[in-house]
């Protein structure tokens, strides 16, 4: 899944003080699975908002709405009444939504209610993990499963760095190493010899380094 | 056969090496430079210059080291992965080259997490590995990473580094093997403080027979105080300063804490030069460049 969490409340204050009307739209698949903008999220924050503008006397009117996925026509349309009836939309899916909403809508005001961070998922109950980069060219296969891509953070391809030590990483205390988990994984399966294959240098140019990316397929165009 | 740099030529002729280390100012002042290069003429084979060490932005390793030319003392240019893609990469080594520079050592480089400005993105494009072979080829294709035929390829002595005191143990020794396998020359190592692992990892090396295929140079700091090995312990990455060493650092009263330091400096070399498969050493004396004077005259290596 895509990983959010939802931006500091001041900052969506700024971010939404100019406008009277406002509609907080939610979206009800990634960022409900990572707590930071599915209905109840959208129900905690709009509640939060107007308590805060009222503290400050300022008059705001928020209306609510969860579509099921922003990033996605079909579902977009559903929230085309009450996004023609407020000034600003504010929207709490991944920055994906946020721009399929401006595609779809391309005369109303869409802002980001949400930090997208990563492609995760939920390793336990309420904790989020990084585990892909999207490169557009996967080779978790020699790997023994674990993407030094996006778990290294040095993105090493031919095994750890010098700051590895007792599986953790040198840049953090929280975070595994990535070669560390590569090593164990192998050990494992016993494809130890895999550690010893020469892997060059990676082309980035599936990656973001090659532009905005699109996929086509032929076969579904219509 | 033919050497690429004095210090290929000491080390293929048998004899004992000595690098030193010389890390470029904060700022463009060349006579913190000179000042280095006066400490440690006549007392080493070649220098490393560091490249942006700890991510601290410095003057860059090539500008330094075309400095130590200069003033014919030889640099060993440190180049990271970290600040730069494989385009700027081989265009540095080429300029590197056409200023006379004739050693590097391929660094993935510390993460720039701790060093002056985290906010930084990096690039780590291609790895260590990857770029030893790209210098590798270079010199002996005579062409650069897209296969195109250069006009003068740079002929550079090539290094690596090796962490003997980094998890997972057992797996050190085959990155080893793919160092040499991607092009290593030499290599210099981790700061050895933990003999009995140095040790270890050199016998593994030897049994594997890549100490026939690279020579090998351990490395070595000395201790100014016990603070500074606690210190070097907790904080700095990949560093293993067992308790031992520190409880007799800290034995010593505070004023000769730094003749201890090179005291136990001096007996690590004395090891190192008994041990089969190594074949020089490297003075990293951090900030402390005075000292590599005394030590090289006292454990004999001149
Ligand atoms: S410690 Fe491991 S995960 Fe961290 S940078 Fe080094 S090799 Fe990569």
């Amino acid at each position: 899944m895509i990983t959010a969490s939802q931006k500091p409340i001041n900052e969506i204050i700024k971010l939404i003080a100019p406008y009277k009307k406002v509609l907080i739209l939610g979206c009800g698949t990634c960022v409900k699975t990572c707590f930071a903008g599915g209905e109840d999220e959208v129900a905690v924050l709009a509640s939060a908002l107007r308590l805060s503008f009222k503290k400050k006397a300022m008059t705001i009117e928020i209306e609510e709405q969860t579509v099921e996925r922003q990033c996605e026509n079909e579902f977009i349309q559903e929230a085309s009444v009450k996004m023609a009836r407020n000034d600003a939309t504010l929207s709490l899916a991944c920055g994906a939504g946020v721009q399929a909403m401006v595609k779809r809508f391309a005369k109303n005001i869409v802002l980001p209610g949400v930090n997208t961070t990563f492609i995760g998922i939920q390793e336990s109950q309420g904790i989020f993990t990084e585990e892909c980069s999207g490169c557009g060219n996967c080779e978790l296969g020699i790997f023994g499963g674990v993407c030094p891509v996006t778990r290294c953070a040095k993105k090493l391809l031919n095994g750890p760095c010098g700051g590895s030590q007792k599986g953790i990483c040198e840049i953090n205390p929280d975070t595994d190493c990535a070669w560390h988990l590569i090593i164990e994984r192998l050990t494992t399966l016993g494809q130890l010899d895999n550690l010893k294959t020469y892997i060059p240098p990676k082309n980035w140019d599936t990656s973001l380094s090659g532009g905005p990316r699109k996929l086509v397929r032929e076969d579904h165009i219509i | 056969m033919k050497t690429f740099s004095h210090l290929h030529e000491k080390l293929s002729n048998g004899e004992f090496a000595v690098t030193g280390e010389c890390g470029p100012p904060r700022g463009a002042n060349t006579g913190v430079v000179d000042k280095k290069i006066k400490l440690l003429r006549g007392f080493v084979d070649a220098v490393n210059v560091t490249d942006n060490q700890t991510a601290i932005v410095r003057m860059s390793s090539i500008a330094a080291s075309a400095h130590l030319v200069r003033a014919e003392l030889e640099p060993v240019m440190q180049m990271v992965v970290r600040d730069r893609n494989r385009i700027a990469i081989q265009s540095d080594i080429m300029g590197a080259y056409s200023l006379g520079i004739r050693n590097i050592l391929c660094l993935s480089g510390d993460h720039q997490k701790f060093g002056s400005q985290p906010d930084a993105m990096n690039v780590f494009d291609i790895d260590s590995v990857n770029l030893i072979r790209t210098v590798r080829d270079m010199r002996d294709t005579g062409k650069d990473m897209s296969g195109y035929t250069l006009d003068v390829a740079p002929q550079m002595f090539i290094g690596a580094a090796a962490n003997p005191f980094a998890d997972p143990f057992e797996y050190r020794v085959i990155r080893l093997a793919k160092k040499i396998d991607a092009g290593a020359d030499f290599i210099q190592t981790q700061c050895i403080y933990n003999i009995t692992r140095f040790k270890e990892w050199i016998r593994q090396a030897n049994n594997e027979g890549l100490t026939d295929k690279v020579y090998i140079l351990g490395g070595v700091t000395p201790l100014r105080s016990a603070g500074m090995a606690r210190y070097m312990n907790n904080k700095v990455a990949g560093m293993d300063i067992p308790e031992d060493v520190i409880k007799r650092m800290d034995g010593v009263d505070k004023k000769d804490q730094a003749d201890e330091g090179i005291k136990i400096c001096l007996e690590t070399i004395e090891e190192l030069k008994g041990l089969k498969g190594v074949h020089g050493v490297h003075i990293m004396a951090i900030e402390w460049e005075e000292v590599v004077a005394t030590i090289v005259e006292q454990a004999d290596l001149k």
